[in-house]
């Protein structure tokens, strides 16, 4: 980790933190992005389609005009071996509609009230991402 | 129209956030989940700063009857846990292990991840179209 990482890590974090609350106080709903993407998918969440587009076009958009502002290369590092990149997409897909939430809706919203669901959830997806690490990267070495 | 403006400007501050966090790098995101390699305790700065906020917005939500919009507020989060959560959580934790991306990120790094991001985004929306029918089988199986 670079020495300013974590400034950044909490800086982020807040900002993240506070488009969850104009979602809720604004709009009285969860902000939690695998809810948002996955009612538009299985077409459960039509009725207010046109509130997932909108949130959805300005996370693909703001982020992509601040890119300029950055002097070094911005890169999301992904793994270039494609089997494991449909594998793991395929898992998150499956998961967090499983589960009924990700790292946002169970995480950041849920903990955040104190909901045993988001806890649970954060707890067992923490676990699972940490043995998956030890098992692709530290026995299998394929990470 | 007032909601979809609240909805662009969460997700567009959302996409920031995530983007300053570092969130949307694969390398932090499995630097924090190795703990036994070089272990990088960003995430936790992250999810800590993204709870102060809600926390402060989930005790407003007490002080009103309704959103800006009207509409009234989230109901109490169900105590029950269920399977679903417990096996969800843990197959999406694995594949958040695997590639570094969970949806948010995924979706906000669209305009520069490249061929591998659009690959991930397009599994996850096919393992979003499974969902519904592995869920019905769970359901099923729990239910013998």
């Amino acid at each position: 980790m670079i020495q300013t990482d974590w400034i950044w890590g909490l800086v982020g974090g807040l900002m993240i933190g506070t488009s969850a609350a104009i979602f809720l106080l604004g709009n009285g709903r969860i902000m939690g992005a695998s809810g948002i993407i996955g009612g538009l998918v299985d077409r459960s969440g039509l009725g207010d389609w046109a509130d997932r587009v909108a949130f959805l076009a300005a996370l693909v958009v703001v982020p992509a005009l601040m890119l300029p502002l950055y002097t070094v290369e911005v890169s999301t590092n992904i793994t270039s071996n494609l089997g494991l990149v449909i594998a793991g997409g395929l898992l998150v897909g499956i998961g967090t509609r499983l589960a009924n939430g990700c790292t946002s809706g169970h995480g950041v919203c849920g903990i955040s009230r104190f909901s045993l669901r988001g806890i649970v959830a954060t707890v067992f997806y923490l676990l699972a991402g940490g043995i998956a690490m030890v098992l692709f990267r530290h026995v299998l070495g394929v990470i | 129209m007032q909601r979809l403006v609240i909805s662009a400007l969460s997700g567009g501050l959302f996409g920031a956030g995530l983007l300053v966090s570092g969130m949307t790098n694969t390398t932090k995101v499995q630097g924090w989940l190795d703990v036994f390699g070089a272990w990088d305790p960003t995430l936790a700065f992250v999810l800590g700063g993204a709870i102060l906020p809600m926390m402060v917005a989930w005790h407003l939500t007490t002080k009103r009857a309704t959103s800006l919009v009207g509409q009234p507020f989230p109901s109490k989060p169900d105590p029950r846990l269920g399977h679903n959560l417990i096996i969800g959580s843990v197959l999406f934790g694995a594949g958040w292990g695997l590639v570094g991306l969970c949806p948010g990120p995924a979706i906000a790094s669209l305009s520069w991840g490249g061929t591998g991001g659009i690959t991930f985004i397009l599994a996850m929306i096919g393992g979003m179209l499974l969902a519904p029918t592995l869920r019905l089988r769970i359901d099923r199986l729990a239910a013998t």
